[in-house]
């Protein structure tokens, strides 16, 4: 039976061991927002034996672009984007200690080998309930590559963030699970 | 001859492409509350509660549906008795777009294809204007996220292949989807025409209202076989597993060449927005 947790970054391996595929998790407190393009700068600093803007250790990620925020608002929509365009990235900020991802999509056989060998886990949010998910963002300022517009580095503070466990330490995979209960072909 | 001018169209069409992102059809809803009633899976049914909440808090806190608010696709269907004054034509359309991806704090998605830089004004539009007949300006104002545009496929089958091949290539198209562009999907298809006509035909059949059968009784039932075998696949709202990939199936067909059978898949994912306008 899926279980109802609530976790607050930072994280430890105790904290995601214990989840499983298909848990549901109110994600609150700090967490870092990146897409492609920052992914890519954050490798580039790396390989230039730079420091990186954010300490990964024990951290969540989220994939979100948000839509510009309205005068007195904290963010605009804030759903999240394919998590399948940041795979060749995310081995190496697993590596650095990252414990967990909010996107939506598919991840890699590398990510998931991954995230079994780093004890991490990938959680999903509701791709395209961009209003709703806002609702859950207290605050957000951008911390690196502000000239990246919606893809730079936002630290966001979130409350009660709604996701559920696609990718578990353990290798398994909601979506593959979704269709072995639910396909009728082969 | 009737004048427009093209002060009214960038008003038309800023305010269309602000409502398209805040507001869905009411034709949506309807199919989110079905699903909320029928989708086995109790996962599922929790991803409808979320679309309706998701709707209710856009359109009631103004913040978009999603944040992708898109690439901007624009039909036109304007009367051959209309005459444009005041400027031209489809910068008028650039305009109402560039103003109301500013005005209504959209995000801004296009960028040059190699550099990634983006134009900063979400233009340009991609344009599609016919000459009708009639004395009237008709718009369909249609942002169209990436994620879903991503998983669209273009296959020019062999005649051979006939129904059962087309039958194939969608359910291929749905099944590669997966979780990826946001299902429950709506499904576009584009039959025959040419290379990029069957492209066109499969997003224009988008704009049909959901839930409402193909007015051609040849396709109605067509239809509503590839709707039986995608949702076969038990992808599911969100793929989390399901009886409800997708919300409906659309077919525009037209002929083709005697060697050819091209056919266009276009997911759309369930943020399916769009706006009519008549001027
Ligand atoms: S696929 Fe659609 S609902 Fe999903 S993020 Fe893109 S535009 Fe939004």
């Amino acid at each position: 039976m899926p279980k109802d947790v609530r976790l607050t970054p930072p994280l430890t391996t105790a904290d995601v061991l214990p989840l499983e595929i298909g848990d549901r998790v109110l994600v609150s407190g700090v967490i870092y927002t990146a897409r492609d393009a920052a992914h890519r700068r954050l490798l580039e600093l790396l390989a230039a034996g730079q420091p990186l803007p954010v300490d990964f250790q024990g951290q969540v990620l989220y994939y979100v672009g948000p839509s510009p925020a309205r005068p007195g608002r904290v963010i605009g929509a804030a759903g999240p984007t394919t998590a399948t365009r940041m795979d060749v990235y995310t081995p190496t900020l697993l590596r650095l200690g990252l414990k967990a991802m909010i996107g939506k999509g598919r991840r890699s056989p590398e990510v998931i080998a991954a995230l079994k060998e780093y004890q991490a886990v990938y959680l999903g949010a509701t791709g395209g309930a961009g209003a709703l998910i806002s609702q859950c963002i207290r605050e957000a300022e951008v911390v690196a590559f502000e000239d990246l517009g919606p893809e730079a580095i936002h630290r966001l503070v979130v409350e009660d963030l709604p996701t559920i466990v696609i990718n578990d330490c353990a290798g398994r995979d909601l979506y593959d699970e979704g269709l072995r209960r639910y396909a009728r072909t082969a | 001859m009737r004048d427009i001018h093209v002060q009214d169209i960038i008003a038309a069409v800023k305010q269309a492409a602000i409502t398209a992102n805040y507001v869905i059809g009411p034709d949506l809803l309807a199919a989110f509350r079905r699903g909320l009633a029928e989708e086995e899976s109790p996962t599922g049914r929790e991803i409808f509660r979320q679309l309706i909440e998701n709707a209710q808090v856009a359109d009631r806190e103004c913040v978009p549906l999603c944040q992708d608010c898109g690439l901007m696709v624009i039909f036109a269907e304007v009367g051959q008795e209309v005459r444009i004054v005041g400027g031209e034509f489809q910068a008028a359309l650039q305009e109402g777009v560039r103003q109301g991806y500013q005005e209504g704090y959209l995000r801004k998605s296009v960028c040059h294809p190699l550099t990634r830089k983006n134009t900063g004004d979400n233009t340009p539009a991609v344009i599609h204007t016919e000459i009708v007949p009639g004395d009237r300006l008709k718009l369909w104002v249609v942002p169209k996220g990436g994620g879903s545009e991503n998983m669209s496929r273009l296959f020019m089958l062999k005649p051979a292949q006939g129904w059962e091949g087309i039958k194939e290539a969608v359910v291929a198209t749905v099944r590669e989807a997966g979780p990826n562009a946001c299902p429950p999907y709506i499904v576009g298809v584009g039959i025959g025409g040419n290379f990029e006509r069957a492209a066109l035909l499969a997003k224009k059949s988008l704009l049909r209202e959901l839930g409402s059968p193909n007015p051609d009784p040849e396709l109605a039932p067509l239809e509503e076989e590839l709707l039986a075998a995608v949702n076969d696949l038990g992808i599911g709202p969100q793929g989390l597993g399901g009886r409800l990939t997708a919300l409906g199936v659309h077919i525009l067909m037209q002929p083709c060449h005697i060697a050819s059978l091209p056919v266009a898949v276009n997911i759309q994912c369930h943020s399916s927005r769009h706006r009519e306008v008549e001027l």
